[in-house]
């Protein structure tokens, strides 16, 4: 799933400086799972944002919703209604899809990203996530023992580790563990060290953001 | 003002221990502010920062969640989860410029109905140290 964060109070309350009427959305897609932007987040900052006001005395009001999902525009129609109650400020806490999508779906609203996307990733235990793919466009993790050195080595390296491995460690970090000390000693200890020796042509990256915004479109499923 | 000022507190209290203790310190005729509203909740692990912001929302001056003692929650760790978010919302308060120390956790067991009556008096102290919540300043002006 996309991993997203909400970005700091301070960021926000400077979104809607001197606005009046707030309305914050949630999605209960990837950010719902990891606990960035579904109801329960949404809740949270309004809240935050309310006491933040009557703190100073300031009148502002903020209005709480969450959409199934920002990333389909049947959902973000589903908004319409709400949007004509003319809002000062719209926070999308989406994964910034939703803000783009909610932008472009409603011209005339000052739409706010309220999340930080940060990456493509999975829970490695309940409210730890790491980053597990870079959406290449060309999946070569089954020449890897089933783990992605594009996204997991800090170098992206395809041919073994650099000279910065060091006791299943990173260089770039203690809290950072060596992908390729994990693909290594996976291979070894499945006595499948001789498939590793051919080396990796170099990656065609044009199939990853190197070659531009990409776009899939699927013939038979376009009405 | 302090002198007139009575905090509004709301304490979210686990049934199996703080609230045991509190009925505890009930039935021992022990004397502690009134000023404290006690919600019972099946363990702390049923806390949610949501609950404390709807509280601050509507005009407390001050919230604490009041669990069994390290080790010995019921549910194994709903006490520890807690005090995660208390943590958690103690830094999002001060984010706003709201005074941390409006918000803590305790730990106790259902045999300290003296503890319970101790906690309330060092909670309200604190909060009457505090001042008025700056949230409900503005609600009642
Ligand atoms: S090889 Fe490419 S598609 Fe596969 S996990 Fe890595 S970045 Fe993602
Ligand atoms: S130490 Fe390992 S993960 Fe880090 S850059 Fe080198 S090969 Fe990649």
């Amino acid at each position: 799933m996309i991993i997203a964060e909400r970005k700091p109070v301070d960021e926000i309350k400077g979104f809607i400086e001197g606005k009046k009427k707030v309305l914050v959305v949630g999605c209960r897609g990837c950010v719902t799972v990891c606990n960035a932007g579904g109801t329960k987040e949404v809740g949270i900052l309004a809240s935050l944002l309310r006491l933040d006001a009557q703190k100073d005395g300031r009148d502002l009001t903020v209005d709480e919703h969450t959409l199934e999902r920002q990333c389909d525009p049947e959902y973000i129609d589903e908004l319409v209604e709400l949007v004509e109650k003319k809002y000062d400020a719209i926070l999308s806490m989406a994964c910034s899809v939703g803000p783009q999508f909610l932008a472009r779906r409603y011209p005339k609203e000052k739409i706010y990203p309220s999340l930080n996307t940060c990456f493509i990733g999975g829970a490695l235990a309940h409210g730890i996530w790491a980053e597990h793919c870079q959406a290449c466009g060309n999946c070569i993790i089954h020449n890897f023992g089933g783990m992605c050195p594009i996204s997991r080595c800090s170098k992206s390296l395809l041919n073994g580790p650099c000279g910065g491995s060091a006791g299943g460690v990173c260089e770039i970090s203690k809290e950072v563990e060596c992908i390729w000390h994990l693909i290594a000693t996976k291979v070894m200890e499945e006595n499948r060290l001789d498939e590793f020796a051919p080396i990796q042509p170099i990656k065609d990256w044009s199939s990853s953001r190197d070659g531009g915004p990409r776009k899939i479109v699927r013939e038979e499923l376009v009405k | 003002m302090s002198e007139e000022f009575e905090p509004r507190i709301i304490a979210f209290c686990c049934q199996y221990c703080a609230y045991s203790a509190a009925d505890m310190a009930g039935s021992m005729r022990l004397q502690y502010p009134c000023n404290v509203e006690i919600v019972l909740i099946p363990c702390t692990g049923r806390f949610d920062v949501i609950l404390a912001l709807k509280a601050f929302e509507s005009g407390a001056d001050g919230v604490y969640v009041a669990g069994c003692l390290e080790g010995n929650c019921h549910f194994l760790d709903g006490n520890i989860r807690a005090k995660k978010r208390v943590a958690y919302l103690r830094k999002e308060l001060e984010s706003i410029g709201v005074e941390p120390d409006r918000l803590a956790m305790y730990n106790l067991s259902a045999s300290q109905g003296p503890r319970f009556a101790e906690i309330v008096k060092e909670f309200s102290d604190i909060v009457t140290g505090l001042g008025p919540s700056p949230m409900r300043k503005k609600l009642a002006a």
